[in-house]
């Protein structure tokens, strides 16, 4: 009944060989035969963001994309920062998940695969992007549990961090204040 | 220790008193710090459900009724179960035992027995070698219908009582009715000030967790069921399997691998873990079913849509005499929670303000929908948005600010509300200081031009529920410690970790307690063969509930490390401190080891170490029917302010900041309650503004997409600020209270308000499209037009 397409992905900076379904999409071939699973799957439709990976550097929708019609192009999956960042010398994980992680950016954490990965995209081509920039930039990645605004502190951090300056610390509401000096009821 | 007498003289702080201990006195508690599975979930390594695969596995797929209300009169899956590459075919006889997360109202079947209630209620489940075959599949199966009258109107289901959806429930077609009151309503009423009397309506929407349900069942050649699932509620789900399947319980295990959001959308069992479960002891292989995100939208349980009717009255002072409540609540098709969303519609009003007499009359009808249930606030968000704008329509009546008729009306900490509620502390008033100088409303409000205005509004929510879904006196919540020689301590919990972080949470409380580096703590979760019972992530519960337990457990290793410790140094025990990876001698500092070697220590002088820890609630409650359902160990409270601007030519709104504070007891991690509190205001906002779950008039799902139903994006979504409140409660972990829900509830009453506030027009009907405000404005313009007196 299917049609089977042989070929090979550069995901990575791995030659892949793989053998699929010929209407597999990138998505699914990542997921389910190259068991990099850390591209999500939220709509498989456009819709979300969350299967979000980078050709050629550019943010890209797996699920909408055969996986065919990337052949020769250059696939970078969430999987394959932290190792990138080691060949280069680095220590720990890509600087911007690490601001990630730092931030509290990641509730679910379903979101953030395909989010920190726009975000490398927004910062390789605006290294000092401003709130709008990034709000922009994060248009195509749905996130349900953050609001954003942690996630536009975890970039700035990383920013921060890349210019070897000290992340500016946030006020969590400046200090918290105790109720117990208000015993009286206030009012 | 009893988890109760936390503060006790069993703190490691030596008894303080618990408000008088602050954030730097702990050493690990208290600080912003990432989340133990942060970097796991940063890199794509963390697995979730659908991130799974076993040798052998087959894909299922559920047919879907494509009727609202039918009866099935016939069902022929031979042609399907004779295309190549299909394993089994399931129908409802398979499987034809009830069940429902709440075990007084069990109304659900795996895959519909009978008759069908929802276009898109399940029918058959397809188990094949792939998804594409188990597609072609389900287009073979031929289901005939016999069609029946459409519920679509929850004011026709009140009436009208045949067809009956659910043909063995009493009562025509109600779900549940609740009748109660406290003091005499009518009396009050009638000596007040001024009453105001209006209607609301809240419209239904979703969870929309950007994970959608998935689950993944092996079932071994000796008899044992292993189910992986994407639910907030291992527990229940373990119980209802075991019903359903009719296997024992120790057959059975459930674990939830990492869960991509939930917010109340995974917290009933669902078709796919029956139907996986059945599938893999029928074809002896793992099977493994991913819903798409339309069946994400037809699973809904989400908010209720509610017409809310309210009548109060106050003082000329602007104290409250008495509040009446009439709400109609549209189920849908099944009762999932609904007994308690019916009364939780009324038992949660009762703070943070003082009401002298109350009473509610709530009905919840079932109608031909998707199925609602508890999403985030469950119940309680859409009677605070309609009492929030009530209240703002008193206070502009007797010319009071508005924060200032919610100043008046507070009802005070340790306190007992109207329903019989404990209330123990409260940060309200607090919170209300925060936003108002935050949003520098006494300079801004009324002053920012036509266009643009601030609002203000309340709320009060529960830290967990005394009210197990079923009865029983064993512990609310369960965790046991294991340590091992390396100085590695693992916590088991089967507390869900949905993303809000309670795994970190326990690893950051055994760290705290244990005096060791956090890094140095592991945590099992929700895994039932590992894992002592918790009941789940629902009711924001897990922080007050599986903390306590947590500190509980710790509180008795940390004994028995502080005993061998004492024994080793001949001192007595009062003079070891376990703190920063070592036990020190308090009178002699020079003198300290490694925990390491204290937790070896132990092992040699006690046994192979471990412990347990458990939480119950106090008895609380209202001494009558229903009086425990909404009866919480401890309330948060929150207050918001909202900036907004109205387009009066689009209708368009923009809302532009949100200041938001949170009383959560104590931070136990700013940095997640903060997360917890713009996430909540953001989920709010978009109900408001975006987000609107209804059926067309067939039935059908009007957009079961993210593209239709439209969540909002980063450039849609405003600037959140949190402001923390922390009141130090008495009875939660080292005074921690919720902060996962309660945030949620002021945005949309605020943004109503802060409307009002801008150009003059009440929203008192959600969502507020431009249309809605269009004719609202409308509507002004042409009172307004009328001359003075004709009217
Ligand atoms: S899965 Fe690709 S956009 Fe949603
Ligand atoms: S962190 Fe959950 S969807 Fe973004």
């Amino acid at each position: 009944m299917r049609r089977m397409a042989e070929y090979r992905l550069e995901v990575n900076g791995d030659s892949l060989d793989v053998s699929a379904p010929d209407h597999w999409t990138l998505l699914e071939v990542l997921r389910y035969r190259l068991a990099l699973t850390g591209s999500k799957q939220g709509c498989d439709k456009g819709d979300c963001g969350a299967c979000t990976v980078l050709v050629d550097g550019k943010p890209w929708l797996a699920c909408l994309t055969l996986a065919r019609s990337v052949v020769g192009r250059r696939i970078t999956t969430i999987e394959g920062l932290l190792p990138a960042h080691r060949a280069n010398g680095g220590s720990g994980a890509d600087p911007v998940q690490a601001a990630f992680d730092r931030c509290g950016a990641l509730q679910c954490g379903f979101c953030q695969p395909g989010m920190i990965l726009s975000a490398k995209a927004l910062l390789a081509k605006t290294p000092q992007p401003t709130r709008d920039e990034m709000r922009e930039a994060l248009s195509g990645n749905l996130c349900r549990c953050t609001g954003y605004t942690q996630i536009f502190e975890a970039i700035e951090s990383a920013v921060a961090s890349e210019l070897g300056l000290k992340p500016a610390a946030r006020a969590w509401g400046a200090p918290p204040v105790s109720c117990a000096a208000r015993k009286d009821g206030g009012a | 220790m009893s988890a109760r007498d936390l503060h006790g003289p069993g703190a490691p702080w030596g008894g303080a008193e618990p408000g008088a201990r602050s954030n730097s006195d702990f050493k690990v508690v208290g600080q912003p710090r990432p989340k133990v599975d942060g970097i796991a979930k940063a890199t794509g390594a963390a697995v979730y459900t659908d991130d799974l695969t076993f040798p052998g596995m087959l894909h299922a797929k559920t047919l879907r009724s494509p009727h609202a209300h039918a009866r099935i009169v016939r069902i022929d899956t031979s042609k399907a179960r004779a295309l190549k590459g299909v394993h089994a075919v399931l129908t409802g006889d398979s499987m034809p035992i009830k069940y429902g997360v709440i075990p007084w109202t069990p109304d659900e079947n795996a895959l519909a027995v009978d008759k069908v209630r929802f276009i898109g209620d399940p029918v058959a489940a397809v188990a094949a070698i792939d998804e594409d075959t188990a597609n072609a599949a389900l287009k073979l199966i031929e289901v005939e219908y016999e069609l029946l009258h459409t519920y679509l109107d929850p004011f026709e289901s009140l009436q009208r009582k045949e067809p009956q959806i659910h043909e063995d429930k009493k009562g025509g077609n109600i779900s549940k009715s609740v009748q109660l009151e406290f003091g005499k309503v009518e009396e009050a009423l009638a000596g007040a000030e001024v009453v105001v009397e209006d209607d609301y309506f809240f419209h239904g929407s979703t969870h929309a967790p950007i994970e959608p349900h998935c689950a993944v069942a092996t079932y071994s050649a000796d008899g044992v069921l292993t189910l992986w699932s994407a639910t907030q509620i291992t527990h229940y789900v373990h119980r209802a399997l075991a019903r359903v399947l009719e296997l024992p319980a120790h057959r059975i295990r459930v674990i939830q691998p990492c869960l991509g959001g939930a917010f109340g959308g995974k917290s009933d069992p669902f078709s796919l873990e029956f139907c996986v479960s059945k599938l893999a002891m029928v074809t002896g292989r793992p099977v493994k079913m991913l819903w798409t995100r339309e069946e994400v939208f037809y699973a809904h349980r989400g908010r209720h849509p509610m017409h809310l009717h309210y009548r109060s009255g106050v003082t000329k002072d602007g104290k409250l005499v008495g509040v009446d409540a009439k709400i109609l609540i549209d189920g849908g098709s099944y009762s999932s929670f609904g007994l308690v969303t019916t009364y939780y519609s009324g038992q949660l009003l009762t703070g943070p303000y003082h009401f002298p007499t109350y009473r509610f009359d709530s009905t919840r009808v079932f109608t031909n929908k998707p199925p609602c249930g508890p999403k985030r606030g469950h119940g309680s968000v859409q009677p605070r948005f309609a009492f929030e704008v009530q209240l703002d329509q008193l206070a502009e009546k007797l010319a009071l600010d508005p924060i200032e008729i919610r100043r008046r009306n507070f009802q005070g900490d340790f306190t007992r509300t109207v329903n019989g509620q404990r209330v123990t502390s409260n940060g309200f008033l607090q919170c209300l200081d925060e936003v108002e100088s935050a949003s520098r409303w006494k300079e801004r409000r009324g002053k920012l031009g036509f266009g643009r205005g601030l609002g203000v509004a309340g709320s009060m929510y529960i830290s967990g529920t005394n009210y197990p879904v079923y009865p029983n006196d064993m512990p609310q919540a369960g965790v046991q410690l294991k340590v091992d020689r390396s100085g590695l301590v693992t916590v088991f919990t089967g507390g869900n970790d949905i993303g809000q972080g309670s795994n970190s949470m326990c690893a950051y409380i055994v760290a705290e307690e244990l005096g060791i580096p956090v890094e140095r703590v592991r945590v099992v979760a929700a895994d039932t063969d590992l894992c002592p019972v918790d009941l789940g992530a629902y009711s924001s519960r897990v922080t007050f509930m599986v903390g306590n337990a947590t500190i509980d457990a710790a509180r008795k290793l940390r004994e028995k490390l502080v005993a061998a410790v004492a024994e080793k140094w001949e001192c007595a025990p009062a003079r070891v401190r376990l703190i920063e990876g070592l036990a020190i001698d308090l009178e002699d500092t020079a003198r300290s080891m490694t925990s390491v070697e204290a937790f070896q220590l132990a092992e040699t002088k006690f046994d192979t170490l471990g412990s347990t820890g458990s939480y119950n609630t106090p008895k609380l409650g209202g001494d009558y029917r229903g009086g425990t359902i909404g009866a919480s160990p401890a309330y948060s409270f929150t207050a918001h302010v909202v900036d907004a601007s109205v387009d009066v030519e689009t209708g368009r709104i923009t809302v532009h900041d949100v200041w938001v504070a949170h009383d959560c007891g104590r931070a136990l991690n700013p940095m997640i309650v903060a997360g917890q509190m713009e996430g909540s205001a953001y989920m709010g906002l978009a109900e408001a503004l975006f987000e609107e779950h209804d059926v067309n008039r067939f039935g059908l799902h009007r957009g079961p997409s993210l593209l239709d139903y439209r969540l909002p994006t980063s450039l849609d979504t405003p600037d959140f600020h949190a402001r923390i409140v922390e009141s130090i409660d008495p009875e939660g972990p080292y005074g921690a209270k919720e902060a996962g829900e309660g945030p949620l509830h002021p945005s949309l009453p605020a943004l109503s308000n802060a409307v009002y506030d801008a150009v003059g027009i009440r929203l008192k009907h959600l969502p507020f499209t431009p249309a809605k405000v269009l004719a609202a404005l409308r509507e002004k313009r042409a009172a307004a037009s009328v001359p003075q007196g004709v009217r």
